[in-house]
């Protein structure tokens, strides 16, 4: 089996997030890129099927200019065996999706997995977008994930419970939490570094698609005003205070 | 302008989230001077479409296909875009929940529309259509200009208040041309859970961290909950040590809420926590250290010990509720 996760760079969980221009440029001095922890959970999922004995080749994709590399380099490291980078800007999604499906032709894949969402823009589009360009089916935000003989077993967290579904390939999917049962993180060791800068990395040019978006401005969130603080023997106070003055109870 | 808006229906009933999406839509259809049209799937009676009518859409499509019986995001769609294209619909509107988050990406690639995901308040200019929408998970928003024709956004949940703005309803049954192949995914079975209210709909969430020491310490949440209406909810290590269970997960990596009161019991706010909380409207931490980050973000603390402050706190939620 061949597979393409879909690896975003994304700023780390704990940055402290600014921005300049004119408050129309993310600020990225000072950030540490990760891997998107959705599909950093997907590739661990996809390594330990790999290392339960199911054949599986994985190629990285993403689209990103070259600074996204160190991050490409960290999934190699992990264990992906080669990786392809569309050398442009990610700045719109559906740029994005168009290009990663435009990958997806170009190999003979037989399954996409996306995270469940970035962390950065939070979009969690890429994987319906991407599935519609190939007009392929998908699954949103898999919360078990499963492979036997020619058939993806599937479970996706719904309104009330739980549904368990039966694909089969081609096959778009975005990973959520629980796409991997017990994730151990995937430290690369130095051999692992080492043979990573070894892989294959492509770089191709992309291909055209208009982009119907465009941030014009950040704004951070109003500060909010300093904690009132209540003495732990008076919580008639703190009623008090919900149901007058913040009125929600 | 026309505005189409997707309001899912739970076994032919609307939740609280559509009349907020169906008020959001009118509010934006007043400004652009057009009319709301609201798209649902299955049979629904007379007096359950006529709700949408109270928060303003105008005309109700029912799309009464049965192969839309079981969700296929790649069905809906195509559905969905049928009844765009008819209408002539410039905008459309989405909650932004699994449902609309499965099917707007889709659309947009069909009708090559601009998306803006978790849009969280109106429109700032309809020309250009600027919308705010939440980016860094929740440490900062965006102003995001959608410059395609046809745009589509999908609306937080909690981000706007319901209101009634009755007008007399049209309602159209649709039958949709959909292709076979659209149901490529097989559901095999639902499970259903507790049957508790989930952590995204509650209006009040009584959420509980590692400093509660164990599963055996949930019961007086338990109760607060049930004295306020409440949802609960927990932060990761007590999913991941199976005090709680999964759905109860919120923040970066689980669910995001946005709840009109969030009370955290023993939770340090770590910055991935608050990722999943920062946009409930009011928060009060309980805990023992001063120094907690939590006490940064909320709007209400307590230093204390929750074994001791929150059976304290339940008599006194008890005794305003049998008041008022
Ligand atoms: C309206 C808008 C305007 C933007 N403008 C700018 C800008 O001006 N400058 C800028 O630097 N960025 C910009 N971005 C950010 C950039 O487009 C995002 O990184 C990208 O859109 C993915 O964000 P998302 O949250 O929508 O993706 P999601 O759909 O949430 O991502 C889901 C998954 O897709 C995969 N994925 C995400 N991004 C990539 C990628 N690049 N390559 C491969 N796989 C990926 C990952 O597996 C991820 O988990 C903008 C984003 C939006 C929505
Ligand atoms: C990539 C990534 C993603 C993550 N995603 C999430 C996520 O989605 N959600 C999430 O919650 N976490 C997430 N985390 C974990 C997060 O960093 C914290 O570790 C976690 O939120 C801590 O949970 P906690 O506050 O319950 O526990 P702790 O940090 O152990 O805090 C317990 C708190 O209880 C207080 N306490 C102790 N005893 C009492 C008492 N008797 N009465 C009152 N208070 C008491 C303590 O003072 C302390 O503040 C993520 C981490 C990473 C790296």
């Amino acid at each position: 089996m061949k597979a393409l996760i879909c690896i975003g760079h994304v700023p780390d969980t704990t940055s402290k997030i600014k921005f300049t221009d004119n408050d129309t440029k993310f600020d990225t001095a000072d950030i540490k890129y990760i891997i998107g922890p959705y599909e950093e959970l997907a590739l661990t999922r996809l390594l330990d099927l790999r290392d339960a004995g199911t054949d599986m080749h994985i190629t990285t994709v993403t689209v990103g200019t070259q600074e996204t590399e160190p991050t490409i380099r960290k999934a190699l490291a992990m264990g992906a065996d080669d990786a392809v980078r569309v050398n442009a800007e990610a700045s719109d999604n559906l740029f994005i999706a168009k290009q990663i499906a435009e990958v997806f032709k170009n190999g003979d894949y037989d399954i996409i997995i996306t995270g469940k969402e970035s962390i950065d823009y939070n979009g969690g589009q890429l994987e319906g977008m991407i599935a519609e360009f190939l007009n392929l089916p998908s699954v949103s935000g898999a919360s078990k994930f499963d492979i036997e003989g020619d058939k993806i077993l599937l479970e996706q967290e719904i309104e009330g419970g739980t549904l368990k579904l039966e694909a089969s390939f081609p096959f778009v999917v975005s990973a959520g939490k629980g796409f991997c049962p017990e994730p151990e993180p995937r430290i690369p060791n130095m051999r692992g570094i080492m043979t990573a800068r070894k892989k294959p990395l492509q770089v191709v040019e992309p291909v055209d698609q208009d982009a119907v978006t465009e941030i014009i401005k950040y704004h951070l969130p109003e500060p909010k005003p300093a904690c009132k603080m209540i003495d732990p023997d008076n919580v008639e106070e703190l009623v008090r205070l919900l149901h007058e003055e913040a009125k929600v109870i | 302008m026309a505005i189409l808006i997707y309001t899912q229906n739970y076994d032919g009933k609307f939740k609280k989230s559509v009349f907020e999406l169906v008020t959001y839509g009118a509010a934006v259809a007043k400004e652009l001077g057009t009319e709301v049209t609201a798209v649902t799937t299955g049979k629904l009676d007379t007096e359950t479409l006529k709700e949408l009518g109270k928060y303003g859409a105008e005309k109700i499509i029912t799309i009464t296909n049965e192969e839309l019986n079981d969700f296929s995001a790649q069905a809906y769609a195509y559905a969905i875009e049928q009844v765009a294209k008819k209408i002539n619909a410039d905008l459309i509107i989405f909650g932004n929940n699994p449902y609309g988050r499965a099917i707007a990406p889709r659309l947009s690639v069909k009708l090559n529309a601009g998306l803006a995901a978790g849009v969280t308040a109106l429109p700032s200019s309809v020309s250009p259509f600027t919308v705010k929408k939440r980016v860094f998970s929740g440490k900062a928003f965006a102003d995001v200009v959608i410059k395609s024709e046809t745009k589509i956004i999908t609306l937080n949940q909690n981000s706007y208040k319901v209101e009634e703005n009755p007008v007399d309803i049209s309602t159209e049954e649709f039958t949709a041309e959909i292709p076979e192949g659209a149901y490529a995914v097989k559901p095999i079975e639902t499970v259903k859970s507790s049957g508790k209210m989930s952590v995204t709909d509650a209006e009040i969430l009584v959420s509980g961290g590692r400093g509660l020491k164990g599963p055996e310490n949930w019961g007086m949440i338990e109760e607060m909950a049930e004295i306020l209406g409440a949802g609960t909810s927990c932060s990761r290590p007590v999913s991941d040590l199976d005090w709680r269970p999964h759905e109860e997960h919120v923040g970066q990596t689980g669910k995001v809420v946005a709840p009109n009161l969030y009370i955290a019991i023993g939770i340090s706010g770590a910055i991935q926590h608050l990722a999943g909380v920062n946009g409930s409207k009011v928060m009060v931490v309980i805990n023992t250290d001063p120094e907690a980050p939590f006490f940064e973000a909320a709007d209400y603390g307590i230093i204390g010990d929750a074994f001791e402050v929150v059976p304290k706190l339940n008599e006194a939620f008890k005794k305003f509720k049998a008041e008022n």
